[in-house]
Order: structure tokens, then sequence, then C-alpha cells
């Protein structure tokens, strides 16, 4: 289980930004050749009161790997968040993170950690530069090393420029930016992202994506982020629906959607009857006519058109296509949208994970 | 280093001109500067210590508003003026503003201290409370650091009360000066820490101000800042004796009267000292009640952050 630390110990600083970025496969060797997962999780259980926000979960993270928790506000993604950075203790079973156990070696958890909230927690009377540098002090980086690391850092999120402006004049993406850039300025083995990008335009959600996959690619970290954006877990590896304190099921996104099943087909017609009949004659497919439409599921849907075409007799004028959604998914194992979870659970619990988040 | 060479160390500014990132175009091809973030030790806690102290420091120099009233408020001496006539009668021809000196030097100094402490609270509203407690050092060195940078910063507001000392008829002595400057940071420190010790628990700011009006208030006037301690009524003496302020502000006061020309009539009236059960109390032990009573708190508050997850 634990690893040799100094597998993780880069070259010194004499290297820095040379030898190291001309091995690509050697920046690497350190977190992801290891056998242990950055994350395992065992019976993790949160109680506040009477209410269990987390129920027992277990999980494991690869290393490398971009992890999503996705769920409805209030479904325990943040207080099972907060459990992993050492932040709050579990009521019950334990995790290890980076290869260092939560609760006796949070010293180690958090050193090989870094974290991006929901919450903004920069200093707004600081510039981007001093909160970086800031940050750069309580961790301990050495000071050599800082200088072209908070460059790197800042430019990576476009703010370099600005590293001299006040935080409290940025814009709330550019916040968001600066807070992804400082969550990474120490090398973590495990990047934290709650709600990374939760408020933000699409195009500022969009460039954070994009650094989050330049990340994986230059340093090989483990991304763990939640989210309640479907779209947005489709960039993840795997991901782990919760909701209600429980992983309902963990698999990857396109695992998820066809076990799901069926992609939605619709076809638009002359003569709809003639074209049930037909579809009923030649595959044995049973059709319906919704949205104005000849609709019918099939599990393959792109390998289905074209025999479709060969095959049935009567013209078609359209047709299209529907994989199945994540919304999907999480309809079929929850029995809700994820938008009427969040209605009927957000008033429940969010009080309590703020609550017990701001400590 | 020594822990006190790396508090002195250069202001958190741009850094110098960091060295060109290698040639590689920066889209294509991040350069990797990979850092490590060493096992906690002693050195990272005094970093720890001495950053979260420049931070107050550097919040402090961009506070105009802060540094304004800072100034204005020592001006409190204005009511002295006001007030000597009414109570000329007496003060043995002392000037009652050389009398309340020492109180309203403490005065500027907890108060001061108290809004550095208030500013926990504030971190703990914006969120930024929380990427501190998530870094890899002993939450005591942020308390330490935070507690450091209070007592400066009402330090040197102390130290500008200091510097109005002619005003008011008490001499510029090396002795006095270095004495009073002394005492007032021990106090400034012991303020800070009793405020960190009470945001470690008051998560409101209304609250956390409404607590220090409650206390700083009494603690003023129970001081003997207005009055001299002795002759008081029992009750009034029990509660002088009880009051920390008390310890501070009666060592200044011998110290200041020790350098002023005045008959012993007037000296035994207005600067009696203050006795335990007829004991009196020596300028050391009570600054070590000062002290005694700051350290105390700072580790109240100390194990108050540590234990708050």
């Amino acid at each position: 289980m634990t690893q040799d630390p100094a597998a993780h110990r880069p070259s010194p600083p004499a290297s820095f930004g040379r030898g190291v970025g001309s091995a690509p496969g050697d920046s690497a060797a350190g977190g992801r050749g290891a056998p242990a997962p950055a994350i395992r999780v065992r019976g993790l259980l949160k109680r506040f009161g009477d209410i269990e926000a987390v129920r027992g979960i277990d999980f494991d993270v690869h290393s490398g790997e971009t992890f999503g928790f996705l769920g409805p506000n209030g479904a325990g993604k943040t207080s099972t968040i907060n459990m992993l950075c050492t932040l709050s203790r579990p009521t019950a079973g334990g995790a290890q993170v980076a290869g260092h156990d939560v609760l006796t070696e949070r010293d180690d958890v958090r050193r090989h950690i870094g974290l991006v909230f929901q919450d903004p927690t920069l200093d707004g009377y600081l510039t981007a530069e001093q909160n970086l540098r800031l940050h750069a002090e309580l961790y301990g980086i050495e000071r050599d090393a800082v200088a072209l690391r908070m460059r790197q850092v800042l430019e990576m999120v476009g703010l370099w420029e600005r590293r001299a402006t006040r935080v409290n004049t940025f814009s709330g993406g550019m916040k968001r930016r600066l807070e992804i850039a400082r969550g990474f300025l120490h090398s973590p083995r495990v990047l934290f992202l709650d709600e990374p990008t939760i408020g933000l335009d699409p195009q500022t959600r969009h460039s954070i994506w994009r650094y989050i996959r330049e990340l994986k690619r230059a340093e090989g970290i483990t991304i763990f982020l939640t989210t309640h954006y479907m779209d947005e877990a489709e960039y993840c590896q795997r991901i782990a629906i919760m909701d209600h304190g429980e992983i309902i099921v963990l698999d990857s996104p396109q695992a998820l959607k066809a076990s799901v099943g069926r992609d939605r087909v619709q076809i638009e017609t002359d003569d709809d009857e003639a074209a049930i009949a037909e579809l009923r004659r030649q595959f044995g497919i049973e059709a319906t006519v919704a949205e104005g439409r000849v609709t019918f599921g099939v599990p393959e849907g792109a390998q289905f058109v074209p025999r479709l075409f060969s095959k049935l007799g009567a013209p078609i004028r359209s047709v299209s296509v529907a994989r199945p959604s994540l919304d999907d998914v999480f309809m079929s194992y929850t029995g809700t949208t994820i938008r009427d979870a969040e209605a009927s659970s957000a008033d429940r619990l969010r009080p309590f994970a703020r609550v017990m988040g701001a400590r | 280093m020594t822990p006190a060479e790396r508090l002195a160390g250069a202001p958190i500014q741009t850094p110098p001109a960091p060295p060109p990132p290698p040639s590689a175009p920066a889209a294509a091809a991040l350069p990797i500067a990979r850092v490590h973030v060493p096992p906690r030790s002693w050195r990272g806690d005094a970093r720890a210590i001495k950053i979260v102290w420049r931070r107050e420091m550097i919040r402090f120099g961009q506070d105009r508003l802060r540094i304004v009233t800072s100034l204005v408020q020592p001006f409190l001496f204005v009511l002295g003026t006001g007030l000597s006539r009414i109570a000329s009668a007496g003060t043995h021809g002392v000037n009652l503003r050389t009398f309340v000196y020492p109180g309203v030097l403490c005065m500027a100094v907890m108060f001061t201290a108290m809004f550095s402490a208030a500013s926990l609270v504030w971190d703990r509203e914006f969120g930024f409370l929380r990427e501190m407690m998530v870094a890899p050092v002993r939450r005591g060195s942020l308390v330490v650091g935070k507690c450091l940078g209070g007592a400066t910063v009402a330090g040197a507001q102390g130290a500008i009360v200091i510097a109005l000392a002619g005003l008011v008829d008490v001499p510029y002595d090396p002795g006095l000066i270095a004495a009073v400057f002394a005492l007032q940071l021990l106090l400034a420190f012991s303020v800070t820490a009793f405020g960190v010790m009470a945001a470690a628990r008051v998560s409101q700011m209304q609250s956390f101000m409404a607590l220090m009006q409650m206390v700083i208030m009494p603690m003023f006037f129970l001081a003997g800042s207005l009055f001299p301690v002795s002759g008081l009524p029992r009750w009034l003496e029990i509660l002088n004796r009880i009051d920390p302020l008390t310890y501070a502000v009666d060592p200044m006061r011998r110290i200041v009267f020790s350098h002023l020309h005045i008959a012993p009539a007037a000296r035994q009236a207005l600067d009696p000292g203050v006795t335990w059960w007829g004991w009196r109390v020596p300028t050391l032990v009570e600054a070590g009640v000062v002290a005694g009573l700051g350290a105390l708190m700072l580790m109240v508050a100390i194990a108050a952050f540590s234990r708050g997850e």
C-alpha cells in the first residue's frame, strides 16, 4: 500500500523546466506506475445529527484517472470530498488518498492534494500573485522553484498579465481559474474539484475543461471532481452516480449509457402506418408515432440506420439517432431526473453541508 | 536562517524577474516545473507563521480607512482636555491628560488588536480560512501568525500614541519609551490572542463585534484608566483586580509617574499601585499576568483551531 516516498521526489531544482519536460514518460512514472489507487474509500460514512449525508460508500479511483462524482445537490458529494481532503472526520469507515490515510496521516494527505472548492477561498484584498505566493509558502515549496512554477500556472489559466491585479476586481470566471491555478501550484498528485464550473458561462466552462485536460497530460495528475452537469460528466473516464448519500452505480460514461441500452431512432416518412408495419415485418421492431415521427429503440442506432435504408421499402424523408444521455442513465437508476432530485433533496441536506463546511 | 531573519524578509512583491519559460510553445507542450511539498517540519511552520503575518501587514497597508482611523483615534485626548477643568481639584496639579494617558494608550491598542482578530471572522465568512486550514502545516502556526500580525498592527498603533506623549506632558525619556512600548506590545499580543480565541467560536461578525464591545468597555473602565486604584469601594476594588487590563495600565502609569517631577503626596494619591491583600504587585509580576493570560488564550485558540474540523 505505502509507496516509496522517494519515487515522488522531483529532481533537484537545477533541472526544473529542462530535463523533466523532455522525458514525458518519466514525469508520470511517479504516480501512475504504482499499483496503489490514488483514492481508496471503504465504508465511508458521515452523519450530521440524524441525517446520514454519506452512507458507507466504497470506491477506488485509479492513479491518473479523471473521476467524476455525479449527483444532485445534497447527494453527499461535498461531504465526501471534505472527508477525503481531511476537512472533516468520517463518522465511520475510512479512506486513503495518495497512499495516505485521511485519519492518521492527515498532513501527508494534505501535501499531496490540491483543492478547488465550490465556494471561493481567495483573499480578495491580495493580488493574484500574492494569493499564489501565500499558497506556496503555506505548502513549503522550494523558494527557487516558486517563481517559475507560479508563472507557469498563471500562464496556463491566462492570468499572467493580470498577476498584479487585486482579486476583488476579477470576474467569477477569472477567480475560478485562479483557484484552479492555485490548487495545482504545489504539483499535487490528486486534484479535487468541487463543482469547478458551477455558475460559469459556457466559454469559461470550456476553458476550465481544457486546463483539466492539460493538467492530466502534463503531470499525470489524478482528478476527482463533483458536478451536477451531465454534459461535463462525459469528460470523465469513470463516473459514480450518487444520490441520497449512496453510490448507485459506478462505471465509464459509455458503459453507463450502454447499460441503459437502446438508442432512440426517429424517422419521418410519407406513410407512417406503412413504415410501422414494415418495421415489424422486417426487423421485428415495435414502433410508435411520437412527436409526429416514427420512433423506436434499438441497441446500436448508428449501425442500424444503413440496414434500415436498404430494407425498408417506404421512402424516408429524414432520420435522427439519439444516443442515451447521462440524463437517461440517471433517470434509469434513480427513477427521477437530476433536476427533480435536486428540488427534493436540496432543502434537506444543503444547510448541513454548508454549516459543516464552514469550519 | 533564524526565524527572526525570515520574519524580516522582503515583502511580497513581484518575484525577481522569473527566467523565461523554455522556448517550447506554451500551448503545445506545457513545460513541466514540478515542485515538491516537503513533509511537515518546524521550518515549514516558521514559513507559515511568517506568511500569515505578512498577509496581515499587506492587508493593513492597503486599508487606507483603517490607517486614517488609527491615526485619529489617539485624539481621544481631547476628552481629557475637556475633563481636566472639572477634575482639576483632585489631580494635585497633575494634568488629567497625563493621568489618563496610559489608559488611552491601552484602549487604542486594544481596539486595533481586536479588529485584527476580527479579520479571522471575515476570513471564515469569505472562505479564505479553508485555504489556510487545508495547508499541510500545524494549525497552531496559523494562529501564532495571526496573533503576531495583530500584535504588530496594534503595536504600530501604540507607537503612534507613544509618539504623541509630549502633548500630554509625558517626557520623551528613552527608558520610559522602551518600557511603555514593550508593555503595550505585550498587551497587543494578549488582546489579539483573546480575539482569535473568540473568533474560533464566534462565526458571525455582528456577534463578534457585540462581544468585543461587551468586553472592551468594562475592561477599560474597570482597569483604573480614569481613576486611581486605591481607596475604591470594595466591589469595585475586586472587579478592578480581576480586570486583566489593570495589569497593563498600572505598570505604564508607574513608569510615567516615575519620570514626572511631582510631590510625593500627589504620587501617592494618583499612582498608589495595585495591591493584592496589601502587597504591592511589582511591575514584572504585572507584566507576567498580562503575558500569562495571553499565552493561555493563545493555547486555547490553538487547541480550538486544531480541533475544529
